[in-house]
């Protein structure tokens, strides 16, 4: 057993670190305040291939794994969350499914210019009626021709408003059940597609959330992804992956609010003392710290395992269950530990404690986290 | 075109920590970086291959451990990394490291020769000046900014302290930028993923043709007298204006420190 970092790795960290540092950094606090979709950002990255990291070559990736992945939506989040979830969403959520379940014809359609960074991906599965009971799918697909017609609404879809390409769930025949739902590739064009309401948000409030409308929409049958009947499998495959990204931006969320308390509880003097002396500060410092390591380790384990192609799902659950908690428990105590300056927006902790409390809930709540490792656990 | 760039890995820090008994640097715990000067005359040879085409090789000469500044710089677009290591070359001073690098020099076929204006860790800025000497080339030092006619002719702006001058020169011909000159682009993901797995050739004192006693501590006359950190001076403001506004800013500024 090696715990070190590759010296692929430690390169790849010395990298997105300073990009991270210097490029966007500077533009969380605005791009939170604005509500603005970082597209400037985007195009940084997708020059550096940060939007097709863990694809091969041949389809336009970069040719790394999913270590490189989460390494990145790691870095990115320590310092911006939703730059974290940008990259996470169109990584895990659209360009995945199409390279673990496209057609050849599709992976050459779409990764390239996803890969690229030219486009970006996003994913619709939620529904106003079908949130963590994800089976309940009232977004209809007939078949008609050559095409297949969407009717219905997706709600709560990360980089909706600027995506290219979607991965969508729609029932092709209700009487199956979870087994008549088929994913499909949509793209942004597509006669009867719209997007619609953009969400006001708590946090991640730079990154597009909104509705997708399917009126009539006209998808072609090409476009069907993995076999007729085969949604549902993709999508809770598709989640698995997704929920390693998060557990990624979860920990990076921590590790940023962990990076901005130590800097702080040296400086700030109470009582005639750096606040780090007094050893309330560091007990819980101390206890956080250890989380943060161990999630660290969850999260890279769940990567590993995925980049091995050995079966990661419950690692996937656990690290986001245990990421997403720790961010929360982190982020709750730096602005404790900042006080008064902490719950104003000088300082950025209060917005990572806002940003932290989405990776409880999308991409599977904690809740649906806990039912994915006790179903594993009492099998 | 054929350009080589010189690089040099140095201690991450402008504020080098001396021991105080012996005066040598303690380089403990301090990570290593790409010298900044150096990183920046990478990025013009880079902007001339993408707009030339032109074939960029980056040579060093340290220890073994220099070997990840060269994957970095080859994870950041160049083509060819050498990388001049032997016990041979060790405790050289800018001679003796300008002779080794221009007796490499001459086993490379090249248009231009780039040095970062001086490295961060002695500040001496003598090598690149000395390996034009070596080569009998035309050199131009403290560049900011570069053009190139795509020809052979280099037009060159060159920082001097009070203004910069507009310099000319032919290829082949040696020069030292300095990091200011531009913002160096960073590695790509796929430039680091391929990077441990290119070739970086080995070059040790078989490979050039220098007199071993021009070379390492024999060949390095410099004796240290006396090292010594460099007081701090805070980053400068460049104010773009009108000299009317100019004036005011000044007059404000020398008041608010209680000069005037």
């Amino acid at each position: 057993m090696d715990f070190s970092l590759s010296k692929k790795e430690i390169l790849f960290q010395q990298m997105i670190r300073e990009f991270a540092e210097k490029e966007v950094k500077p533009l969380a606090a605005e791009v939170d305040e604005e509500e603005r979709f970082p597209l400037e950002t985007v195009e940084k990255m997708a020059k550096l291939g940060l939007m097709g990291i863990p694809f091969p070559v041949e389809y336009g990736g970069a040719g790394g794994d999913n270590m490189l992945y989460s390494m990145a939506v790691e870095e990115l989040s320590r310092v911006c969350a939703t730059t974290g979830v940008i990259v996470s969403a169109h990584t895990s959520l659209c360009a995945s499914p199409i390279y673990e379940f496209g057609n050849e014809e599709q992976k050459r359609k779409y990764l390239p210019k996803l890969c690229s960074g030219e486009w970006i991906g996003a994913f619709g599965l939620t529904e106003p009626n079908a949130g963590t009971d994800a089976s309940a799918q009232q977004t209809m697909a007939v078949e008609e021709g050559d095409n297949y017609i969407l009717n219905g609404s997706k709600i709560f879809i990360t980089n909706a408003a600027y995506a290219h390409v979607y991965i969508v769930m729609a029932m092709t025949d209700k009487s199956q059940g979870t087994r008549g739902i088929s994913a499909f590739i949509v793209e942004r064009d597509f006669p009867g597609f719209s997007i619609g309401k953009k969400e006001k948000k708590m946090g991640i409030r730079g990154s597009a959330t909104c509705e997708l409308i399917f009126e009539n929409c006209v998808v072609p049958k090409a476009n069907l992804l993995g076999k007729l009947g085969e949604g549902f499998k993709i999508a809770m495959k598709t989640l698995d992956g997704g929920r390693m990204g998060i557990a990624s931006q979860a920990l990076g969320i921590a590790q940023g609010a962990m990076d901005e308390t130590v800097k702080y509880v040296k400086e700030r003097k109470q009582f005639g003392k750096a606040i780090g002396k007094f050893q309330n500060t560091q007990f819980q410092l101390a206890d956080l710290q250890a989380k943060i390591q161990a999630v660290r380790l969850l999260v890279r384990m769940a990567a590993w395992k995925k980049d091995k192609k050995l079966p990661y799902s419950v690692d996937s659950a656990q690290a986001k269950l245990f990421a997403a908690e720790t961010a929360m428990e982190m982020t709750t105590k730096a602005v404790q530990f900042h006080g008064g300056y902490g719950y104003t927006r000088e300082y950025p902790v209060e917005r990572m404690m806002r940003d932290a409390k989405i990776t409880e809930i999308y991409e599977g709540t904690s809740e649906v986290q806990r039912m994915v490792i006790a179903g594993a656990l009492l099998k | 075109m054929k350009i080589v760039v010189c690089i040099k890995q140095v201690p991450d820090t402008t504020e080098i920590k001396l021991d105080p008994a012996t005066g040598t640097m303690i380089r403990d715990g301090v990570p290593s970086i790409m010298n900044p000067d150096d990183k920046g005359g990478l990025e013009i040879a880079l902007q001339l291959k993408d707009k030339y085409g032109a074939h960029v090789t980056v040579i060093t000469m340290g220890p073994p451990q220099a070997d990840d500044m060269l994957r970095e710089a080859l994870a950041m677009g160049a083509d060819r990394a050498i990388h001049m290591s032997d016990r041979k070359f060790a405790g050289a001073d800018t001679l003796a490291t300008s002779n080794a690098i221009a007796g490499a020099l001459r086993m490379l076929d090249f248009d231009l020769v780039i040095t970062g204006r001086q490295a961060i860790d002695g500040d001496t800025a003598q090598v690149g000046p000395q390996i034009a000497e070596h080569l009998d080339l035309p050199q131009v030092t403290y560049v900011e900014d570069l053009q190139f006619d795509g020809n052979k002719t280099f037009t060159i702006r060159k920082s001097l302290e009070d203004g910069y001058q507009m310099v000319q020169v032919d290829a082949p011909c040696v020069i030292t930028v300095l990091s200011s000159a531009n913002k160096a682009r960073y590695m790509s993901v796929r430039g680091i993923v391929e990077a441990y797995d290119r070739e970086v050739e080995v070059w040790t004192y078989d490979n050039i043709s220098v007199a071993e006693e021009k070379l390492g501590l024999k060949g390095s006359p410099t004796r240290v007298w006396k090292s010594f950190t460099k007081g701090a001076k805070a980053a400068g403001k460049v104010y773009e204006v009108e000299p009317n506004e100019a004036v005011d800013i000044i007059v404000e500024k020398l008041k608010e420190k209680f000069i005037i």
